[in-house]
Order: structure tokens, then sequence, then C-alpha cells
């Protein structure tokens, strides 16, 4: 009973981490109808910023989160305007090939600025907590409320603000939303901007219970997108879902299985799927 | 020719195509009309082969394609243009059409391979026929223009001929006057003529009026995904229900 | 003067050129540079088959390669399996490991098949990481023989080995230009233009990509083994990343849909980096906004341009003819009249 509690545990902790990063992305292609393969770029800066704000300027955790995530905030933003919104009429093979570049001068940048070497990033919550016969590593509570309470916000800022809503009506209906005056390129940075902002939180959070170096991203992107593609492109409660299924098949299927393989779990889920419907489980006809 | 019998498609919740029965004719020109969102380019969908319908039958010369998808569809003889083709800009004219009669070859890997003479006289084979159904829509001197420098009727004729180099017997054209002005729709009537007398039997969504009433033998109205009315010109000028769906029913009288 | 260089010239002279490339080559390093090339070339004309002229962008191709590589490696070195009997071999499973991937795949449109790919490249790395009974995991696999003699010819010197990939590159080229100009050809570029429409021509997708993502895979495959037999040792990084994007690297910058494009790219491009030598590992700082760069302004990067000009040289030629032979007509007309 207590191993099986221990999984839960870190099927919520992995699951908050996969529906934080892929809610950034699916957010992205919701509106833009880009898979933003630098996505994970976007994650493993996150987490450097966050690491070397906190070890080099002594910052506390949750400000060089905040820190980390405004950067990254402004990057993607940068992104939107530099690279995907040329491409915005152009579809196919080219705007993921930018965003291939993107994700490779991201990822040389990191290195060149930080070194290849696995980092260890100190956290402030290295305590232990006993809950009904559990062993509860204070991080991971910290992680799962941490992101749970993100994704509140996040769903609360769509649907109760204007600029929030701006965002919805975009990924209904781009035409329809300019015609009612929604500026399209703003909300397209906006969405860049949170996407971000998400991704970044998301690696600080986990970074402390992992290691920091710069292709970490690569994993948790490929999970991110197996989400998305079952949840739904564009769907937050699609995301969330599939974060949480995701998490939790791979830490029953780390410990039951195999912990060599877990990261295959969430692909073979993505072949068996793929393989019965192609064109995803939720789609609404638009590609 | 043509023969379809309750033919419904559904989409989740949402009929887009309700028991719709009829038949295209051959050797004729047919007209499908309605107004926007009708569902009549779903129902060419569902000929084609790009949808399964959820119900009824397609029986295309005796035989059942309801269930074949769009290419074998098109290797039976029913060719296919779209609201807006995508050609390849940068080829010329020619270029684009050769690989139309494609589907009437049989060369594969090997032939490519070891240069078969069986890849060569088809390849020659295609080139002719895509000079021929350019000849046909009469843009033959526009044999060696990058396509992306062909004005926007040049480009629908351009699609015909590209239909027409997979030698059809039926071909479904999707709104082909779209974007033209009276006298380019004209030329297209005169074109569209001109395939019948050839032999072929063509089937269009149209929305000019104009045209459709000059042009088809027999016309077929939807509204709502179903079947409102079906006839002659003049027969579906004269339908109250055609004119209620178009007018509104203040004017069902007049 | 451009117009010469065009066709079999064209080619003839880039065949001359290799040909007598050791002789101007300063030394055995210059020798393996071009050798690598010339592997890597070979991959990217099979990725340009896929992306480029079927247009699925293959997002596994450098997994693929490895997988080629490592049939190779562990076949000769763990099985005693003879090099050229583990060649083709290492073709065979590769296209025999694609071909359920391919099925699986190739029935998503764009995006999703990139997407896959992506994930079937990491589960690929993933895979040669961790088992180790049968990859020798991180570690790698060592000591792979060099390519056996065939008759009289031995493969163990730099020049020797350098033209044996020569001829396979030479072979590789020779074969894409005849698929790529052929009937089938033309049906892949129709795949590429629009699914849709291929389809309404009678166009058999599955059948067709299939077939494309085959060839491509063979490609891929022969030029991982060839890169084992070459390099003598083997690590997971060959089905990382960095090889995928540096042969996506190579087919832009030469041109999507052009055999020349990606080959051209696929020589040029190592010899700028090792110029840049410093910047080795660093290379993506400046090639991912090279990248970026080109697919917004050049996307049909150098040759595709080029080609496109040409098309459009002709067509103007033959506009300006046709509107003399009006002119022409005209007057006569109307001397006719008087």
């Amino acid at each position: 009973m207590d191993i099986f509690l221990q999984q839960v545990l870190n099927g919520l902790t992995l699951g908050g981490i996969y529906s934080l990063v892929a809610l950034g992305l699916t957010l992205v292609y919701g509106i833009l109808h880009v898979p933003n393969f630098a996505h994970g770029a976007f994650y493993m800066v996150g987490a450097f910023v966050a690491l070397k704000l906190m070890t080099g300027w002594e910052v506390n955790y949750w400000i060089a989160m905040i820190g980390a995530a405004g950067v990254v905030a402004v990057i993607g933003a940068l992104s939107e305007r530099l690279v995907f919104h040329p491409l915005r009429h152009h579809s196919g093979l080219h705007p993921m090939i930018a965003a291939i570049g993107l994700l490779l001068f991201l990822e040389a940048g990191a290195l060149a600025l930080w070194g290849a070497d696995f980092l260890r990033m100190p956290t402030p919550f290295s305590g232990i907590v006993e809950i009904a016969g559990v062993t509860a590593p204070v991080q991971r509570l910290m992680i799962i409320a941490g992101a749970f309470t993100l994704m509140a916000v996040l769903q609360l800022f769509l649907t109760r603000t204007v600029a929030g809503s701006t965002i919805v009506a975009m990924a209904q209906n781009r035409d329809g939303a300019s015609l009612v005056g929604i500026d399209a390129n703003r909300v397209a940075m906006l969405t860049f901007g949170i996407s971000g902002a998400l991704a970044a939180v998301a690696a600080t959070l986990y970074a402390p219970i992992n290691l920091v170096y710069p292709a970490m991203g690569h994993l948790v992107i490929t999970k991110a997108f197996v989400i998305i593609i079952l949840g739904g492109m564009g769907s937050v409660p699609g995301a969330i879902a599939g974060g949480l299924i995701i998490g939790f098949a791979e830490s029953f299927g780390a410990y039951y299985i195999s912990t060599d393989y877990k990261d295959i779990i969430s692909f073979v889920l993505l072949v068996v799927i793929l393989s019965l419907r192609p064109q995803g489980l939720f789609t609404n006809g638009a590609r | 020719m043509l023969e379809i019998e309750h033919l419904t498609k559904r989409f989740g919740g949402n009929t887009a195509v309700n028991s719709v029965s009829t038949s295209i004719e051959k050797g004729k020109i047919n007209a499908i009309i309605g107004p926007n969102g009708a569902g009549k380019t779903t129902f060419f969908n569902l000929i084609s082969g790009v949808h399964k319908p959820s119900e009824g039958t397609i029986t295309f010369e005796s035989r059942d394609i309801t269930t074949l998808r769009t290419d074998e569809v098109a290797r039976l003889g029913i060719a296919r243009t779209f609201q807006s083709t995508t050609l390849f800009d940068n080829a010329s004219v020619l270029d684009n059409l050769i690989v139309g009669h494609r589907l009437r070859t049989r060369s594969g890997l090997i032939d490519v391979i070891f240069g078969s003479a069986r890849l060569k006289e088809e390849e020659r084979v295609c080139r002719e026929k895509a000079r021929e159904a350019l000849d046909f829509v009469g843009l033959s001197h526009l044999e060696n223009r990058v396509a992306g420098d062909v004005t926007q009727e040049e480009r629908k004729r351009v699609a015909f001929a590209l239909a027409l180099a997979t030698a059809p017997k039926l071909l479904l054209l999707d709104e082909p006057a779209g974007g033209l002005n009276p006298d380019e729709t004209l030329g297209l009537s005169e074109l569209i003529k001109k395939m019948v007398k050839h032999d072929l039997t063509v089937c269009l969504i149209e929305h000019k009026m104009d045209m459709i009433m000059s042009l088809a033998d027999k016309i077929l109205v939807l509204n709502y995904g179903e079947k409102i009315a079906e006839g002659t010109p003049a027969e579906v000028r004269a339908n109250p229900a055609v004119i209620d769906a178009y007018l509104g029913s203040d004017h069902a009288d007049v | 003067m451009m117009k010469l260089l065009e066709g079999k010239l064209g080619w003839g002279l880039l065949l001359v050129a290799g040909l007598l490339f050791p002789f101007m080559a300063g030394n055995d390093y210059h020798l393996t540079v071009m050798s690598t090339a010339y592997i890597f070339a070979i991959a990217t004309l099979g990725l340009n088959l896929i992306t480029g002229y079927a247009g699925q962008f293959n997002l596994a191709h450098a997994g693929f390669m490895a997988v080629g590589a490592y049939t190779l490696g562990i076949l000769t070195v763990d099985y005693e399996v003879s090099f050229w009997l583990a060649f083709v071999l290492a073709g065979v499973v590769t296209v025999l490991i694609s071909l359920p991937l391919g099925w699986v795949s190739l029935r998503m449109r764009g995006h999703y098949f990139s997407i896959f790919t992506l994930c079937v490249g990491i589960i690929i790395y993933l895979v040669i990481e961790k088992w180790e009974s049968l990859t020798h995991g991180t570690v790698g696999i060592m000591g792979i023989p060099a390519p056996t003699a065939i008759g009289p010819i031995t493969f163990d010197t730099p020049v020797s080995l350098y033209y044996l990939v020569f001829f396979f590159l030479v072979l590789g080229v020779w074969l894409m230009r005849r698929v790529v100009d052929s009937l089938m050809g033309r049906t892949f570029m129709a795949i590429r233009n629009g699914d849709d429409l291929a389809e309404a021509l009678g166009v058999n997708l599955m059948r067709n990509k299939l077939m494309a993502f085959s060839l491509s895979v063979l490609y891929a495959g022969l030029a991982g083994a060839l890169y084992a037999g070459f390099v003598r040792f083997l690590g997971p990084d060959l089905a990382g990343a960095e090889h995928a994007f540096d042969m996506t690297m190579y087919m832009i910058i030469g041109g999507l849909g052009t055999v020349l494009g990606p080959l051209l790219g696929a020589l040029m491009v190592p010899w700028l980096t090792q110029y840049l030598q410093a910047l080795q590992e660093f290379r993506f700082l400046i090639f991912g906004p090279v990248l970026i760069f080109l697919v917004i302004f050049v996307p049909n990067g150098i040759v595709g341009t080029w080609v496109a000009r040409r098309a459009r040289q002709a067509s103007d030629a033959a506009l300006k003819e046709a509107k003399q032979a009006k002119e022409h007509t005209k007057q006569s007309d109307a001397a006719q009249k008087e």
C-alpha cells in the first residue's frame, strides 16, 4: 500500500511538471498551429537562469523562479516576433525547420554560456515529511502544489481576464478574432511569453530533484508532444489530463516494469493511439 | 452513370449531408447548387472518397464505390478539381501536368533503377497526354511558362487540364468559376460544353446562377444538407422551395 | 557559360573533381574530412527524398543512420560477420525496422509525422544508450574492422577509403537522380504539393510515401554502415540530435527538392565548420539563426533559387518569342491588307 501511495505521489509530481510544459506547448499550437520544437530549449534555459540566479546572485528560490519565468517569457515573445511571425503564412515544413533552428541556437548558447556539465540545483526544501506511511520529500510536495496552483491561475487567466479571453478567441477563430479588433500580433507574443514562463517554472520546480544540463529538455519535450497529441492540440484540460496520465503511467511503469525504459512508455502510448487514430484523440478537423 | 442513394454524412452531432438521393447523368452537365453551408463540397468529398459516408451508397457505372479511397475512385475515372489548386509555382505549366497521367502507368522502382523501356514509354505518353490536355483547354502557348506567373483564370484552366490528363469519364468541378469575371466565366462555360461534346460527363458546384441556368442540363439543389429540388433549370427556377432557400419565405409567391 | 555547367556536363565536372581531389588535397586530414562529408552527403540525399521531395520532415533520420552503423558494428565486432555481408545486412535491417514505423507514421499528416519521428529519433538514442548487452551502451563499439578487400583492392589507406566512399556517393547520386527525374519522383513531388490533390490524381498515398521513406532510410542505413567502417568506433551520439540537424542544415542551404542542393550543402558546410575550428561545438550559435534566416528569406536554398531563376528565364524567353511572333503576324497581316 505504501509503495502504491509512493507511486501515486510520484505520478502527481511528474504529472504536474508534464502538464505545465504541455500547457505551454498546447497554447502555442492552438493559436499558431506551429509545433514549437524549441519549447524544450525554453524549459532548459529556464532551469539554467534560475540556477544562475540562485548560485551566482544568491537569490531566493522562488524569486529565482519568477526571474527565470520572466527571462524565458521575453525569449518566447522575441522568438515569436523574429522567427514565427515572418513565417505565419507558410505552412508545412518551413515553420518546423525554423523551430529547429531556434532550438539549435538556444542549446548552443546554453552550451557556450554554461558548459556541458550536469549541474545540481540547490533547494530550500530538502526535508522529508511522513504522511500516512508515505515518505514525501517536501520538494515533491512543493512541485505538486506549485504546478497545480499555476494551472489554476492559468485557467482563471484564460477565462476571467480580457487578455486571457483574447487568447481563447484567437485559438478558436483567428480571422474572427481580428475582425472584432483583437490584435493578433499582441496575442501571439503574449501566448509565446506565457508558454515560455510556464516552461521555466516547470523546469525550476523539477530541477532540484533532477540535474540541469543543456540537453535536459529533450525527453521532456517528447512527452509534452505526446501529451498534446493525446489531449488535443490547443486544449487546456486535455494538456492537464494528458500530463497526469503520462505522469502516472511513467511512475507506475518505472517501478513495476523497468526504470531504464520508463521514458519509452509515453512513446508506446503515442504509437498505439496514433496507429488507431492517426488524427489524434481529439480533433476538430483542423490541422 | 453515378447513382447516389440516401447518402448521409454525420460529423459528430452535425449532419452535413442528409439522405440525399440523386443520379448524375452521363454525357450531361449536372450542377449542384445551394446556399453556403448546404453541404455541396461535403457531397463531392463523399463521392471522391475523401470522407466515408455514414449511410447510403454510391454506384458508378454499376460498381459500388461507396467505401473506396480517393485514388481508387480516380483510377475508376472520376476526376475532381478543388476550389483552390496548388501548383508547383517554380516549375513550368507542362511540368505540372505530367504527373496527371501517372495513374494510368505501371512503372515501379525496378523500372526506375534500370531505366526500363516501359518507363521511358510511359513518360513519353504522360508528356503527350499533358500536352493534349493543355491544348484542349486552349493554353498550349503557356507550355513553358512558370506556373506561378499565370493569371487566375489560366490557373483554373490548368487545374482542368490536370484533371483531364487523368483520362476521366466524370469530372467533378468545385466552384470552377470562383473569382472570375463575367467574360472569363463565359470562357469557362464554353470549355465545359466542349468537354461534354468530347464524351465527358461533368458535375459542377457553382454559385453563379446565370452560368448554371444557361449551362446545366440537370440541377440538384441542396439546403442544410438535404435535397430540396432537382430538375431542369426551368423547373428549379420556378420551384418555391428553392426560391425560399435563397431569398427567404417572403418571396416565395413571386 | 552557366548553361554549359548544367546537365550532364556539370555532373561530369563534379565527378572529375571528386576523382582528382586526393591529388589536390594537402594531406590525409583533408581526405578524412571530405570522406566524412561524403558519408553524410549520402545520408542527406536520403533525407532530401522524404523531406524535400515527398514533403514529410523526418526527424529520425540520424537515428536510422545509427541503426545501420550499429548493425554493422555489432555484426562485425560481436559476431565476426564479414564486412560486406554486414554492410548489406545493415541496409536490410534498417529498412525492416523502418517499415512498421513508416506504416504507422506516414498516415499522419505534416506536423504529427514530424513530432512522431522526433520521438522515434530520441527513442533510438535511448535504446542504444541503455541496451548495453546489445549496443555496449555509452561505452560504444570499438575496433570495427575496415572494409575488407574486394579482389586486389584493399581499403586500408585514407586514399583507398576516400575512393570507396566516393564510389558509393556517385552511385547514390546516380540512383537518386534517376528516381527524382522519373514519374516516381514526380509523384513524390505531387504528394509534397498536397496530399489531397495527389490523391485526386490517383496517387496511392501510403504506397508512395512508404516507397520514398524506405528508400530514404536505405540511404541512411548504408551511410551509417559506411561511417562505422570508416571511423571504426561508434557511440550513441551518432543517433543524437546534432547529426539530424546538421543534415537538415545541408538540405536547406543547398535547397530542398533538388539533388544537387543537399549534395553541395553536405560538401560545403563541413568545410566551413572546419575553418571555424574553434566554433565547432558551438557552430549552431551561427547555424541556428542562419537556418532561420534561410527558411524565411531563401526558402529554396542556393541551388533551388538558381533552378527557379533558370525556369523563370526560360519562361520569359518563351513569352518574348511568343510576343515577337504575334508582332510578326500582325505586321504581315497589316502588310497584306495594303
